[in-house]
């Protein structure tokens, strides 16, 4: 079969799975639904490697294939077709996002066994998935735009996956709106595009592009800022990032796969994809790196003092996303890339981990409360850590050689390229310090109540509440079920969790500098127009890079050992002190309050303005004022009706000596 | 000689009219109205019209009339009310009418019709005899003649029906 | 005889009979007055005829004269039949028909 056809496969399995899911909720025999979920992303892993080998057929030049289902749109001077794009880049994304999502997918087998919407959430979850992989494999903006919807709404789904809980239908809805602004940015790309260049697909367009626009021209600067506008609502980037952390409500594996590994990502696919657009227009391609960059000092900030263990997870992600825009937005496109793919490992093994500990919690997820689960979970506290260590940067876990290669190019790059590196490392450190605040504060120290009820061997339970407003719940459908999973308990949940620690330990070793280059030159040919195809940094500076990154690392370690483990107590006494700026951070800058007054308010002021003096006076005036006034027609109408003969003759002689006049009048 | 015939009748035919409208017995509004049928066939003679005039004698005068008194015989004086129940109908009813014939006046003086010969057009002897109408009757507009039968015929069976003496409602009540 | 005379003496006794039927309560009187009317018309038909030397004009007002004979028969057969079922002969009285 040829790589198209492989192509195809990998999105038809998950669309398969989520139909068969989602139409037989009620018939699948207990926890099939689950199984045929995980074996239909299985099957499209398999598929996007028989699509690698068959790519890798290719010559390195030839390595862009095209295949059309179905001629979507052929008229008035549109050819839009349902076609699928295989490249080096789409592979390299399908293979990540399956790969990833298929050790998710039985993760959470296990986690959600006792919920009541198991059905209905693996036929979200492979539903997701598919839009993910009709996302990266999109061979045009339209199916690209197809894609980028059909997976807001996903995320919308899963994160209020728990409807009966307020607060996770407020945060869906939250997101989901968030979204819509970035797919209007989207949108609009797409259609300016259009108007300049008269195609939607992308060979077209990449290859249009160069000779339609010159450098830094208004138009492909504007739109390459609309193209951003989507990219960071989808990728949770200032100023639209509010929604990520909230999307914590709906279940861990959610958190994992969507909120992580995948669907952020599609922002930095999405400025990967269009990097001609971006050459072109350089202005916004370092608004986006700045923006990058703001964004992941801001969420690493905020993930110093936050305490719900999801959430702390959650800026680190914002802050990770970060990097990778900074990278594909300065020119390191595969360092990026690398960066997305070592990010979804350790990312999702973290949530994992996390989805474990919370277990063992019964629920709770407050860092406060978890202390010393090193003998409670013998499993999932080294993944923990392990987890920490890659996202810390620290050697020789992946984390560390995919985030210096970004800061290694920035600097290479040279001039103001330089604050990114330093920008960069001085996070990494922050990093580095709120990982192991994770990791100390849940593994080391005196056992907290819960964890010394799991060392006797027994799960501790609690009356079933929202973690994060405390109010009690019910287990009943709409919310999460009775049961807690824990790794050491679960297989599935343990090899999963396997899996992924052993990715994110060694999977940085195929971009080792100086020895391996596997990601370099899978990549090359779709982007060796670029002109930083050619800015290659020396290995003396990529070691030295690298020293730097491991330097920050110890000391973030370092410094969060001190705090937690040698002199615990210190925190607080920080807190007390640096009181307002403690405010400021765990109000996450107030930017939810900003949003609030600004956006929000005005938003419904009009709303209510619109209700009580629009509506009432203006609308119902003319509605209620017609209706009214035919009404008194109609009365008056009614009077005449009086049943006197005579008055109808009346009438009628009346009538007719007008008539009489009119006519007289007009002829005279 | 012509004019004085015209006036004769036109004053009988006015008066007759006004008597019809304005008299409270309706006896006495049948007798006005012979007065006014009468003096209208005078006028027709003067048309030339004579066998529409005889007509109207003996057909309008001597039978409709007719009917008119066995039933004003039969019904009786009916005591008309004087308060009028609907307002202003007493105003503007004779307003109305007279404005209809100031209207039609104005339309008739005004007009072209004064154009007209003032005499008409020299008519053939014959003109509005009874063998003339009857060969237009037969010729021409032998459908109108078939059709007004018919209608005649309809009218007498209706008016049979109408007020043929079946048991009324009344007097079915009565057990 | 101009014939201006003529039709203005029509309208005149037009105008008289549609006066009686707006004032006049007794349906009797009623139909009285429609035959004032009919007759007018009759009048301008045939003056109309004299002045165009036209005998079907004639012919025209016979046929109105059955369709009013016609139509006296069947007004008093509606009249006996109200008498006969006490009803009050009083055209004001019969508005059941009101909207």
């Amino acid at each position: 079969m040829s790589a198209t056809a492989y192509g195809w496969l990998v999105v038809a399995f998950p669309l398969a799975g989520s139909l068969v899911c989602g139409l037989g909720f009620r018939k699948l025999p207990g926890r099939s639904a689950g199984w045929i979920a995980t074996g239909a992303i299985f099957a499209a892993f398999v598929s996007a490697i028989g699509a690698l080998f068959m790519l890798l057929d290719h010559s390195a030049s030839d390595r862009e294939l095209t295949s059309s289902l179905y001629d979507y749109a052929s008229a008035a001077g549109l050819d839009i077709q349902l076609g699928i794009l295989v490249d080096p880049l789409s592979v390299f994304m399908a293979l990540v996002v399956s790969g990833v999502s298929a050790l998710i997918h039985l993760y959470s087998v296990a986690y959600m066994t006792s919920d009541r919407g198991f059905a209905r959430y693996f036929s979200y979850l492979n539903f997701f998935v598919f839009s993910m992989l009709l996302l990266v494999l999109a061979g045009n903006f339209v199916l690209l735009i197809v894609g980028w919807a059909f997976v807001g709404f996903a995320s919308y789904a899963l994160i209020s996956f728990w409807y009966r809980r307020g607060t996770a239908t407020a945060a869906g809805m939250k997101a989901f709106v968030i979204n819509v602004i970035g797919d209007i940015g989207l949108v609009l790309a797409a259609f300016f595009l259009f108007r300049e260049l008269g195609t939607f697909d992308y060979l077209e367009v990449f290859d249009a592009a160069p000779d339609a626009f010159s450098a830094n021209d208004g138009t492909i600067v504007a739109i390459c800022l609309l193209i951003c506008v989507g990219a960071f609502a989808k990728s949770a980037q200032l100023p639209l990032h509010t929604w990520l952390p909230d999307a914590m409500e709906g279940p861990t594996p959610v958190s994992a796969l969507i909120h992580a590994a995948t669907m952020v990502t599609a922002g930095v696919y999405l400025i990967a994809r269009t990097h001609v657009l971006f050459v072109l227009a350089p202005t916004a391609a370092d608004i986006a790196a700045f923006t990058g960059l703001a964004t992941l000092i801001f969420a690493a900030s905020v993930a110093l003092v936050v305490t719900d263990l999801k959430r702390i997870i959650a800026y680190s992600t914002i802050s990770q996303i970060g990097y990778m825009i900074v990278g594909v937005s300065i020119g390191a496109y595969a360092a990026g890339l690398f960066h997305l793919m070592t990010h979804a490992f350790f990312k999702a093994l973290l949530f994992m981990a996390a989805g474990s500990v919370i277990g063992a919690m019964a629920g709770a997820q407050s860092i406060d409360r978890m202390s010393g689960f090193r003998r409670a979970l013998p499993f999932t506290s080294p993944l923990l850590a392990v987890g920490a260590l890659a996202l810390a940067g620290a050697p020789p876990f992946s984390g560390w050689l995919s985030k210096d290669e970004i800061l290694v190019f920035a600097a290479e790059r040279g001039g103001f390229y330089w604050i990114f590196a330093i920008g960069g490392y001085l996070a990494a450190a922050m990093t580095a310090f709120y990982a192991f605040r994770i990791t100390f504060r849940v593994v080391t120290g005196e056992p907290c109540p819960e964890a010394r009820e799991l060392e006797q061997g027994h799960l501790a339970h609690a009356e079933p509440t929202n973690p994060m407003t405390g109010e009690p719940e019910d287990t009943d459908v709409g919310f999460p079920g009775p049961e807690h999973h824990i790794a050491e308990r679960d297989l599935p949940m343990k090899v999963a969790m396997a899996v992924l620690g052993v990715l994110a330990t060694i999977g940085g070793a195929v971009q080792i500098p100086g020895v391996t280059d596997v990601i370099d030159t899978f990549l090359a040919p779709t982007f060796e127009s670029s002109p930083f195809a050619g800015t290659v940094p020396s290995d003396s500076s990529a070691y030295l890079g690298l020293l730097v990154g491991a330097a920050m690392a110890a000391s973030g370690i370092g410094l969060a050992y001190y705090l937690y483990v040698v002199a615990p107590g210190t925190t607080e006494r920080l807190r007390a002190r640096a009181h307002a700026a403690y405010e400021f951070l765990s109000h996450k800058w107030y930017f939810d309050e900003l949003y609030d007054a600004v956006v929000y308010r005005p938003v419904i002021a009009l709303g209510s303005f619109a209700n009580s003096v629009f509506e009432r006076f203006v609308v119902q005036g003319i509605v209620a004022g017609t209706a009214g006034a035919v009404k008194g027609v109609g009365v008056i109408i009614r009077d005449a009706q009086s049943g006197f003969v005579r008055a109808y003759a009346l009438l009628l002689v009346g009538g007719f000596a007008a008539l009489g006049l009119y006519f007289l009048i007009v002829s005279s | 000689m012509e004019e004085v015939a015209f006036f004769v009748g036109a004053i009988g035919a006015l008066g007759g009219a006004i008597a019809v409208i304005a008299l409270r017995n309706p006896f006495y509004s049948v007798l006005a109205l012979v007065v006014h049928l009468v003096s209208l066939a005078g006028l027709f003679l003067i048309l030339h019209a004579e066998f529409v005039a005889a007509a109207q004698v003996v057909v309008y005068a001597g039978a409709i009339v007719v009917l008119y008194v066995f039933v004003a015989a039969y019904v009786g004086g009916i005591e008309e009310p004087l308060w009028e129940p609907i307002p202003g109908q007493r105003l503007l009813g004779p307003l109305l009418a007279a404005a209809l014939f100031i209207e039609l006046s104005i339309a008739v003086l005004g007009s072209a019709l004064s154009s007209l010969d003032s005499q008409g057009p020299t008519i053939a002897l014959g003109f509005g005899s009874p063998s003339t109408i009857g060969e237009l009757f037969l010729e021409r507009f032998l459908i109108a003649f078939e059709a007004a039968s018919m209608l005649l015929l309809i009218a007498a069976v209706g008016a049979v029906v109408l007020a043929g003496r079946r048991a009324a409602p009344s007097e079915q009540e009565q057990p | 005889m101009d014939i201006t005379w003529y039709l203005v003496l029509s309208a005149l006794l037009f105008a008289t009979g549609a006066a009686g039927v707006l004032i006049r309560r007794s349906p009797l009187v009623i139909l009285l007055c429609l035959e004032l009317m009919l007759n007018a018309g009759n009048l301008a038909l045939l003056a109309f005829g004299r002045a165009n030397g036209d005998q079907d004009a004639q012919v025209f007002a016979l046929v109105v004269m059955v369709v009013a004979a016609c139509e006296v028969v069947v007004g008093l057969g509606l009249i006996v039949a109200m008498y006969r079922r006490r009803l009050p002969l009083n055209v004001d009285d019969m508005r059941s028909l009101r909207g």
